[in-house]
């Protein structure tokens, strides 16, 4: 493929964030203009691109020689996903961060965390994917310390110690993926795996990722860092880390790996499903009792990255037991059609309470009250938000939760569609608290004289409003074909994946 | 057996981050992990008796190609230390700021966040 866009993707984040200490260390309008405008053309390339497909083959070498990037229905869903999210955060950042000192080296951090991340999504080589996570993931640990407070600095220590582990798993897991086939390209490695019988080094080989990239994703057994590092970071960083993050470190890389790469069979998928319930379960519980705004959001991520883990893996179990393609899209479909919505919901989410925590400068439920007069915008972006993630019709959350129960009923697993279906209602009674505790009952005295969000932080929160109503529109076939259905295609088609990208040269 | 060795490393490295109160010695026990793979890494390309990775006139490349050490895990051992440099540097400054702000270097005096 001869476009010059891909590497554009990531030669712009990375150039700016240099660039932005060099020119604009003392003016702080011209690192805002920098940052926006460095993420406003992502997210055009993202968009332009949408529709390419095909094999950027980085200084002409060809696979298995040199490295190459991927462009398949998948990854430019994760690209439109994760630029759109960055543009509505720097958005938020320019009036936000005014009461952060040192902006531009903010802007820097936040674009370096975008190069890392649009890396990790185009790569198609282990070695590249590992380079990109480790910029993303350092990016995030500075960011998430950036305060600088005490809580701050002891999250972003508890984040970088359990992040390095995961990252040094992944190196772990890609060494013995070397070691058995010999080869780093994602398509030559699955070839040579196919090619041979099953071997323990490949199964260890196989847990090394997922325990690796299940850190970043944060799902249950290696969630103790997210309710931390989350919370703790600038409301926009939030956004990210929860919105984008760790879906492209995370989910993203693990079923690119696992699907692609590994190959799914029963006994991966069946890990998939159970981490997947698991999260879901524990996270909501978890959720309920918070009363610390941010936190409370936090572990709903944790519980949400499970819907999304367990669609994937859902649809994997039903290709690796023989059973109707169908159903197996249908559930992949929900997962990541969960996964773009939760981005876009959960970065809403995060951003209102960046909002309401810049007008009463508390994040504590009990000491909000009565905002409804005084934030009417936020108000009613934060209540769309919390419909869409309760999975209330018609906004997004729905028709994603409701195509992974139809699926569950499909394989067969009618207790886990139970299972979802209360996770759910505990998720509306969580978002129900937030809603009571911050929008109504009285106004306490000392709030009376806050005001409205900033015109340019409610104009992003109105387009990720507006994104969390009109997301379900996605499903209708028409558009479904165009934007979805590839997503899905990409990862059922399992280890054609190398056939595919070996034939694009 | 040099394999297992590297492996018992990793679990020295691990077993440090998980049960050292100090900060420091957390980061140390990160390093430990990071080069024990590193070092795996590098025992994969490794050949008895082979010479180094530099091909020139002289030599005929078949030949080469089959006495030489494998160069490509060298090439990535040595992206892997840049990058655990980068976070073992984060890592150590978080460490400072965290003295600085809680005067030690104990995790369990450092627990502000709970939940």
């Amino acid at each position: 493929m001869s476009s010059f866009l891909p590497p554009l993707l990531v030669a712009v984040p990375l150039g700016i964030a240099f660039l932005i200490p060099l020119v604009a260390r003392r003016l702080e309008r011209l690192a805002d203009a920098l940052g926006s405008l460095a993420t406003l053309s992502l997210l055009a390339i993202a968009v332009i691109m949408f529709p390419l497909r095909g094999v950027y083959r980085i200084g002409g070498w060809n696979p298995p020689v040199g490295i190459n990037w991927v462009l398949d229905g998948l990854g430019n869903l994760m690209l439109v996903v994760v630029n759109l999210v960055s543009f509505a955060a720097t958005l938020f950042s320019i009036r936000y961060m005014e009461r952060y000192t040192a902006k531009p080296r903010y802007y820097s951090l936040f674009l370096l965390m975008v190069a890392g991340m649009n890396g990790v999504i185009l790569a198609g080589d282990l070695f590249n994917l590992f380079v990109f996570l480790e910029i993303a993931s350092v990016a995030s640990y500075a960011l998430v310390a950036f305060g600088g407070r005490h809580e701050e600095l002891e999250a972003s220590f508890k984040y970088l110690v359990l992040g390095s582990i995961g990252s040094t798993l992944v190196l772990l897991g890609i060494a013995f993926a070397y070691a058995v086939t010999g080869y780093l390209n994602m398509a030559s490695v699955s070839t040579a795996i196919a090619g041979r019988q099953s071997s323990p080094i490949l199964l260890l080989a196989a847990v090394f990722f997922i325990v690796g990239f299940g850190v970043k994703a944060a799902v249950v057994p290696f969630h103790p860092w997210l309710p931390d590092a989350h919370p703790s970071a600038p409301a926009p960083i939030s956004a990210m880390l929860s919105g984008v993050l760790i879906k492209a470190l995370g989910v993203y890389a693990l079923s690119r790996v696992l699907f692609n790469v590994i190959g799914v069979d029963r006994a991966i998928a069946t890990v998939l499903i159970a981490v997947g319930t698991l999260s879901m379960v524990v996270g909501v519980f978890l959720a309920v009792g918070q009363w610390d705004f941010k936190r409370l959001l936090a572990y709903h991520s944790i519980s949400q990255m499970g819907y999304v883990v367990l669609g994937i893996g859902l649809g994997g179990y039903i290709l690796a037991i023989g059973g109707a393609r169908s159903s197996a899209a249908l559930a992949m479909l929900g997962g990541l059609f969960h996964l773009a919505n939760h981005s876009v919901f959960k970065s809403l989410l995060f951003l209102c309470s960046g909002s309401i925590e810049q007008a009463t400068g508390t994040r504590q439920l009990k000491e909000m009250g009565g905002l409804r007069e005084r934030m009417p915008l936020t108000r009613v972006t934060c209540t769309i938000a919390s419909l869409s993630i309760a999975g209330v019709p018609p906004f997004n959350g729905f028709w994603s939760k409701l195509l992974i129960v139809i699926a569950a009923f499909q394989a067969g697993f009618a207790w886990l569609a139970a299972i979802t279906i209360l996770v759910s209602l505990v998720t509306l009674i969580s978002f129900l608290k937030v809603l009571r505790y911050a929008f109504l009952g009285t106004l306490p005295k000392t709030l009376r004289e806050i005001r409205e969000a900033p015109a340019l932080m409610s104009l992003s929160l109105v387009l990720l409003a507006v994104l969390c109503v009109g997301m379900g529109l996605l499903l209708v076939p028409a558009v479904r074909g165009l934007v979805l259905d590839p997503a899905v295609a990409a990862l059922s088609q399992g280890l054609e994946y190398a056939r595919v990208v070996l034939a694009g040269q | 057996m040099l394999y297992t060795l590297c492996f018992a490393l990793f679990l020295v490295g691990l077993y440090c981050v998980l049960t050292k109160k100090n900060t420091v010695k957390i980061v140390i026990g990160l390093g430990i992990m990071d080069y024990a793979v590193n070092l795996f890494l590098v025992l994969l390309g490794y050949r008895h008796g082979g010479v180094a990775p530099i091909l020139d006139r002289s030599t005929n490349p078949v030949d080469f190609a089959a006495r030489s050490v494998d160069p490509l895990p060298q090439a990535l051992v040595l992206t892997a230390i840049v990058i655990g440099l980068g976070v073992t540097s984060m890592a150590i400054a978080l460490c400072i700021r965290l003295y600085e702000k809680y005067g030690t270097f104990d995790v369990t005096q450092i627990r502000r966040l709970k939940g």
